[in-house]
């Protein structure tokens, strides 16, 4: 072979080397120039010591290291970009395609749902009604819990934990003596669900939430979640008005039916299909989650800019209805969601024109907020505390201590002072303050005001 | 001479920093420097060094840059930060600690 021959077999054997390395998704663009990079280096010091470029070859690649054996290690280094796969190396017994067991989940969870309907008499009964709303995420979030049981293969001494948190929450919640205006029964309502989300966090890892990394996958799995189910939710919406469009032309009672039987049943079977879609179609959402962030951080920054604004100029001082409380909660729960969302979908890993945004949206909610819970604040303080005004004020403090701490750690990263990785640590951390005061929400708050 | 793997990953992070002490450098070249420096004892596959660096620096031990080193490439060059350095100095107290330790009692027993 002659040397230019033996030059361009070695081009596109590397080449073909930098494509199988690249087909690992833990492996980007910029991490496969730079392995090329080195093994052209390695090649060139052996092709100087007489070797032809195809002999250097390989040797060089031998020296870098078997492909997948490197990206594995990349794999676990840079979990986030392949955190769905959950099985970092490969190991011998690969998953199986779980969605036989998904769909079975799915329909333990729908049969569950429409029982309890049919049981309370859904929507016919007043009572009935209010039981089945209370207890609606307690048909099918534990369901979702042991479906990642299941898949996991988690062992029993993990799984009696969570049943026993099910068992409490599910009996307090219905033992609970609510009388008078029952406050502290919606109360528990809303908080509920997300008490629960909590624990099926626990089995989504699997007796792993002492790790930072691991609950940040949580979170990804969380905000992809939400939006799989949107989706779901939004064709279903068109095929059920569809749906009773057609039917009420021929049989109105039977539009009624398919409202009553159908909704409940599928909305609550989407839950373990939107969970099982985040896992399985990673590639999808991979490229929404950052288009999504893109979108609406700098609308977020905007709209926040102009309510303070507004707010500071016109409403400064005016008392609150205190029900709106309930809005700016609201408010920060999104704020949080989109700075979350913004480090699940982080490529590249120096801050920048993003981070400035979302700076600007922090802050700006955070000042709102401050406007209005000022007000509110004084008000509390002529008519006392509620159930609902300890409720609504409690959340929206531990939300803003999360943003002011998120403010300081962003600037602190934009001025170079902060790796990027402290936001992330830092929302790890909090997600068990913010689980700590929603179980406290469910168990402790109904408790001391009495369960008015 | 065969090191102890374990061995090895705990050397790696301390020997990375402290030829960044150095001067800014890339990967191969922290490799070529580790052989030079061991005598060709410490191997390690040359590939695992990446995921350590990119490690290094999502904790802000260390900063990358890309640079265009000679005419036709680009290198991607790493820098050592401050808190890399306070590491640095962390890991060689604990270092020093281990080898006094170790060496008291070897040179106890080459002594008896």
């Amino acid at each position: 072979m002659s040397e230019q021959q033996s030059e361009q077999v070695s081009e596109q054997l590397i080449g073909e080397w930098r494509t199988a390395v690249r087909g690992n998704k833990a492996v980007d663009e910029s991490d496969a120039a730079e392995l090329e990079s080195h093994l052209r280096d390695a090649m060139a010091d052996l092709e100087g010591a007489g070797l032809t470029a195809d002999e250097a070859f390989l040797i060089a690649v031998r020296r870098v290291g078997a492909v997948d054996a490197l990206t594995a290690e990349f794999a676990r280094e840079h979990s986030d970009r392949l955190w769905k796969q959950l099985v970092v190396a490969p190991t011998a017994d690969p998953r199986p395609s779980s969605w036989p067991v998904m769909l079975i989940f799915a329909v333990v969870a729908a049969v569950v749902v429409e029982v309890a309907r049919i049981a309370t008499d859904f929507p016919n009964n007043g009572a009935g009604a209010e039981w089945f709303g209370r207890n609606l995420s307690l048909f099918v979030l534990p369901v979702l819990a042991a479906y990642f049981a299941v898949v996991r293969r988690m062992p029993w001494r993990r799984i009696l934990p969570l049943v026993a948190i099910v068992v409490v929450l599910a009996l307090a919640v219905n033992l609970f003596p609510y009388h008078g205006d029952r406050a502290t029964e919606v109360i528990v309502g809303i908080h509920l669900p997300v008490v629960l989300w909590f624990v099926v966090g626990l089995a989504y890892l699997d007796g792993e939430w002492r790790s930072s990394d691991r609950r940040m996958d949580f979170l990804r799995f969380t905000g992809e979640f939400i939006v799989y189910y949107a989706l779901i939710a939004l064709a279903g919406g068109v095929l059920v008005g569809l749906m009773d469009g057609v039917l009420s032309l021929a049989a109105p009672n039977a539009a009624q039916a398919v409202f009553v039987w159908v909704v409940p049943a599928g909305a609550a079977g989407a839950v373990l299909v939107a969970a099982w879609l985040v896992e399985a179609k990673k590639s999808v959402i991979e490229n929404i989650a950052p288009v999504l962030t893109a979108i609406f951080t700098p609308l977020f920054a905007a709209m926040l800019l102009v309510s303070t604004v507004i707010y500071a100029v016109t409403a400064f001082g005016r008392s609150f209805d205190r029900n709106s409380l309930g809005l700016f909660d609201a408010l920060l729960v999104v704020v949080v969601g989109l700075v979350i969302y913004g480090i699940s979908a982080r490529s590249t890993r120096r801050p920048g024109l993003m981070d400035a945004l979302r700076l600007t949206a922090v802050v700006a909610a955070v000042l709102l907020d401050l406007l209005v819970l000022v007000a509110m604040l004084t008000r509390v303080s002529e008519f006392g505390f509620t159930a609902n005004r300890v409720a609504a004020l409690g959340l929206n403090i531990v939300l803003l201590v999360d943003l002011v701490v998120t403010a300081v750690i962003i600037i602190r990263m934009l001025r170079g002072r902060t790796p990027v990785l402290a936001l992330e640590r830092w929302q790890t951390s909090y997600l068990l303050v913010i689980g700590a005061w929603v179980t406290a929400a469910v168990l402790v708050l109904p408790v001391v005001f009495g369960f008015a | 001479m065969n090191i102890d793997k374990d061995l090895v990953a705990a050397m790696a992070t301390p020997l990375v920093l402290a030829i960044l002490l150095e001067g800014p450098s890339y990967g191969y070249a922290i490799l070529k420097r580790v052989r030079e420096l061991s005598d060709g004892d410490l191997e390690w596959t040359d590939g695992m060094l990446y995921p350590l660096l990119h490690r290094l620096e999502r904790s802000g031990s260390v900063e990358s840059e890309w640079r265009d080193s000679d005419a036709s490439r680009r290198r991607k060059y790493y820098l050592i930060t401050e808190s890399g350095k306070a590491q640095l100095a962390e890991q060689r107290r604990q270092w020093a600690t281990a080898n006094r330790t170790l060496g008291g009692l070897w040179t106890q027993a080459a002594g008896a």
